[in-house]
């Protein structure tokens, strides 16, 4: 499959209250894989991307551990939604809600994300 | 009387453990709640927490975790618990109780649950800093600061239940440990004299010293007042820094006493068969703080919450009386499983015992059996996995010989009895008093599938854990026989097993996780992005048949990068910080004094902290993900390679120095290892794989613990596989002897290409020769009489491995595009993660958990908790 050139130069983007604040290009988004991106404020974020391309933004911090880890966790799909596994203690967090779907009390923050 | 007429009826308990807990949910499940007001005093700064558990504290469970108390229980049925505030005086006239806040509260009902004490002997000094007790997490954080601070040797008096408790919880904290105990052998109550030889045995070995048969005369102390050591009744003294008092517990009924209620000789409020009070038909006493009404104090929860039952039904105005239990057992204690049940000691008349002892590995088992044959009771020691079973067919005639169920699995003559031999009304779960036929109707009437559906609805195995195993083998079964066909499959993605999958990647030369998930994944997972279960797993089999399936074995390229755990994804290990640990190979351990400087230099420039590892080879933690090639560019330089301690794939294999160097060894087992090592590195397997080479039979490298081990004869090479240590240590089995090189390799080859393509995920070598059928010998005739003439392509598939083996970390450094992604942040790589901090300890670094636990959940409240407690 090629690319066509037009998508090469795109740039993954996240909503920060008013602004679209740029993370990085989009072909440094592996399949299947998450990057961690630092914002102005100090708060970390995990970037996802699956097989179809869907791109996915949620707090970065562990919530059980604390450690800013979420974006080297795998993700997956449980009944038709994306979900992340932390690589620490292996909850899983749905990439949409940010809920935690081991712990109903727990949800880490989402953040809303395109390629533009 | 303070309650008016027609005011709410109340009922106050005292005590909030426990017994107390279960008390109140009891209430709750008759509707109690709702018509009476509850007061709960709780002299403890925190509500009930799971007592029995304590010593899980120092295996890393927080207090938190050990609460047994769901507040918004409380609140739902409006119970007002006052925590720290402990009733101190009863007026029964009145019918009040006056709390140490000087609140007072009216009662209809008192229920008092004010659990034991601990008995601490009257010796001089007793009370001298540096004397503890071990009761509460009050008494844990304590000892914990002590051992930490001050104290590098402890004691602890008594040798039974809680005092090996307390000595597992001393060890826990890395003090040296020594346990006093009067009687001639540990844990006199539950186990004779051959089960205390066996613990005495496994407990000494872990390096804690015992001694029996000896009483505490006296705590000496120094100049500071603190203690020094203990004059035993034997003359000596033992020098120690701190001693636990751990000799039994007492009931507390003082409260009983000070209001006239009656109580036992040997203390304990005495009761009738519904727990009420002898004197006074408005105040109950359950749990350990009551003496039933066989004249029994019981010190154990399942009774307690039975007392507890029982009260509640009884203010319900339902039928319901307790008039003993069974004492029976089951602990692991020191990591040791210990049991006993029925007439463990043989009281009855003309009782019978069949015994089968091992001192070597620690093991005795013990069963009484009555002249008629039934099974009386019995004691095991070292392996109680047969409990559960056994228990249950006390007090009938087991369907086979009884010495058939304690010889140790392949001693020939052992009987697997599964729990679908027990008739329905044997009791599966002591704690909850759940029987076999409740769970199989859990299962057959009340569609449960899973063992949590059935632990919710019956309650089994949702208090010591103990029979979940047993659990699950019956709801298999029940599952099985009323036609549910039960998944086997690997996960949510894939009904097959990881054999399954092996043999589908392998004939049909698949080489994409995503191809093989569309194809063969379940109905609703294709197309999906799969799960973190079956990435990895299905990952490392096309990583283990890559050169055969003509995949690329590198785990960083293409798709294979995006199914790898985070460990295989940044070559090395995560740590709880975020931080990652570097362990370059040491083949045999065996590494030459400018390579042990490289390895100083880089931990020192990059300030990491080393430790020396189990498998001889040295660890290196707290390097941030960005300066993981820095390290290994410098590591590659000095000619190191990865040591796959990040995969599921060979560790190490240790070594003795052998004949070159030692008086005693026969073959040259440094060179072996360094062979062997060589040979199966970077080896992707279904889970870590750990070996070792003795030079003589005095077995110095452990050989015998590990999924391959190989020990020296004078004639060549003994080979012993699936042994392990960890959390369910198992003795290799011998598997072949007197092999010359080349047959020890060939048949390690087979071996270990057998393993790879028929174990489950994440199964090691010990529990997979458990698991499949026909166990050894079956594994025997096809590795080494190839009875299923396999052999050939098992060998083709190692010499495949073996020739495309390249070192995964220099082909990573190589590799801009692959080095790219090691940044703390795509958008700032040159910024460190800022959670990732550093305080000092002992001349090294340690994690800085506080800066972690900024933004933790709950914030305010585990705060302070976490930071004393999560470095263990």
């Amino acid at each position: 499959m090629t690319l066509a050139p037009e998508t090469t130069d795109l740039k993954v983007q996240l909503r920060l209250t008013d602004d679209w604040f740029t993370v990085c290009d989009l072909h440094l988004l592996l399949p299947g894989r998450g990057v961690a991106a630092l914002l102005p404020d100090g708060n970390q974020v995990a970037v996802f991307r699956d097989r179809k391309g869907r791109l996915y933004a949620i707090d970065n911090r562990d919530p059980f551990t604390g450690a800013a880890v979420l974006s080297r966790g795998l993700i997956g799909t449980h009944q038709d939604r994306p979900f992340v596994a932390s690589p620490l203690l292996k909850q899983r967090f749905d990439l949409l809600s940010g809920q935690c779907l081991d712990d109903e009390s727990v949800r880490v923050a989402t953040y809303e994300v395109r390629a533009a | 009387m303070t309650a008016a007429l027609g005011a709410t009826p109340t009922i106050v308990l005292v005590g909030h453990g426990m017994v107390g807990q279960r008390f109140l949910e009891a209430l709750a499940e008759r509707g109690l709640t709702a018509t009476h007001r509850v007061v709960v005093l709780c002299e403890e700064p925190r509500p009930a927490y799971d007592r029995v558990a304590l010593t899980s504290y120092f295996s890393g469970k927080t207090p938190e975790d050990l609460s047994m108390t769901d507040m918004e229980f409380i609140k739902d049925h409006g119970i007002e618990l006052y925590v720290g505030d402990p009733a101190v005086s009863v007026d029964r006239e009145a019918r009040q109780v006056t709390a140490e806040s000087g609140q007072v509260f009216g009662y209809d009902v008192l229920v008092l649950a004010t659990g034991s004490y601990p008995f601490v002997p009257p010796v001089p000094n007793k009370d001298a800093t540096g004397c503890f007790v071990y009761r509460t997490i009050e008494d844990l954080l304590a000892i914990e600061e002590y051992a930490k601070t001050k104290a590098t040797t402890g004691a602890v008096v008594g040798g039974g239940l809680l005092g090996l408790e307390a000595a597992g919880a001393l060890k826990g904290l890395g003090v040296e440990t020594h346990i006093v105990e009067f009687a001639p052998r540990l844990m006199p109550v539950q186990v004779d004299e051959g089960g205390g030889a066996a613990l005495l045995r496994t407990i000494e070995d872990m390096g804690l010293s015992v001694h029996t048969g000896v009483g505490t005369q006296e705590i000496v102390t120094g100049a500071d007042g603190a203690v020094s050591g203990m004059k035993l009744s034997d003359g000596s003294e033992l020098a120690t820094d701190m001693v636990v008092f751990s000799a039994g517990v007492r009931p507390r009924d003082q409260l009983a006493r000070d209001c006239g209620l009656t109580v036992g000789e040997r203390g304990g409020i005495t009761v009738d068969e519904q727990c009420r009070t002898v004197a006074d038909p408005h105040v109950f006493a359950i749990g350990e703080c009551a003496q039933a009404v066989d004249g029994r104090v019981y010190g154990l929860v399942a009774p307690g919450y039975e007392q507890a039952e029982t009260a509640a039904a009884t203010i319900a105005a339902d039928e319901a009386s307790f008039v003993g239990a069974d004492l029976s057992t089951k602990l692991k204690l020191l990591g040791v499983d210990v049991a006993s049940f029925g007439d463990a000691h043989g009281t009855a008349e003309d009782c019978l015992d069949v015994v089968y002892s091992d001192s070597r590995s620690g093991l005795y088992k013990k069963l009484v059996i009555g002249r008629d044959g039934t099974l009386l009771g019995g004691i095991l020691v070292g392996d109680a996995e047969a409990y559960g079973t056994l228990k249950a067919f006390t007090g009938s005639v087991p369907p086979v010989s009884p010495e058939s169920l304690v010889l140790p699995a392949g001693a020939g003559e052992s009987a697997q009895l599964g729990p679908t031999a027990l008739p329905d009304d044997a009791i599966i779960c002591s704690c909850n008093n759940v029987r076999k036929g409740t769970i199989r109707e859990a299962v057959t009437e009340h569609k449960c599938t899973t063992v949590p559906e059935v632990k919710k609805c019956t309650k089994a195995g949702t208090t010591c854990g103990s029979c979940v195993k047993v659990l699950g083998q019956l709801v298999t079964a029940e599952l099985e026989a009323s036609g549910v066909e039960v998944d086997k499959g690997l996960c949510g993605c894939f009904g097959q097993t990881r054999e399954e999958l092996y043999e589908i990647v392998l004939a049909l030369r698949i080489t994409s996780y995503q191809d093989l998930l569309d194809r063969y994944g379940r109905e609703g997972a294709r197309g999906g992005d799969g799960c973190e279960v079956c990435k990895p797993a299905v990952a490392s089999i096309i990583a283990s048949l890559a050169p055969t399936i003509g995949a690329n074995g590198y785990v960083l390229d293409g798709e294979q990068a995006s199914l790898q755990d985070t460990n295989d994804h940044f070559l090395a290990n995560l740590q709880k910080n975020g931080s990652y640990s570097v362990v370059p190979r040491i083949p045999g351990g065996e590494i030459a004094p400018e390579k042990l400087i490289v390895i100083g230099e880089i931990a020192r420039d990059f300030g990491l902290y080393t430790k020396i590892t189990g498998g001889q080879r040295i660890d290196m933690f707290g390097a941030r993900v960005e300066q993981l090639p820095l390290i290994w560019a410098r590591l590659v330089d000095a000619g190191f390679e990865s040591g796959h301690a990040y995969g599921k794939s060979l560790r190490t294999v240790k070594s003795c120095v052998g004949q070159t160097w030692c008086r005693y060894g026969v073959q040259d087992s440094v060179r072996m290892a360094i062979d062997l090592e060589l040979r199966y590195r970077g080896l992707r397997s279904p889970h870590k794989l750990k070996s070792a080479v003795s030079g003589c039979a005095r077995e110095c490298a452990e050989a015998q613990s590990k999924d391959f081990g190989v020990i020296a004869t004078s004639n060549g090479w003994n080979l012993y596989v699936a042994g392990n240590g960890g959390a369910t240590p198992r003795h290799a089995d011998l598997l072949a002897q007197d092999l010359s090189d080349a047959e020890l390799i060939r048949l390690i080859d087979r071996f270990l290409m057998f393993y790879i393509r028929t174990a489950d995920r994440l199964e090691r070598t010990s529990t997979w020769l458990e698991r499949i059928p026909g166990g050894l010998d079956h594994v025997r005739d096809v590795v080494v009489h190839d009875s299923l003439g396999i052999c050939e392509e098992l060998e083709r598939l190692m010499s495949a491995h073996v020739a495309n083996y390249r070192d995964e970390w220099s082909e990573t450094i190589n590799d801009p595009e692959k080095l790219a992604r090691f940044v703390s942040f795509v958008n700032a790589p040159d910024t460190p993660d800022p959670v990732v901090g550093f305080v000092p300890e002992r001349d090294q670094i340690k994690p800085d958990l506080p800066l972690l636990s900024i933004g933790m959940r709950p914030a305010e409240d585990t705060a302070d908790v976490l930071e004393g407690t999560a470095q263990r």
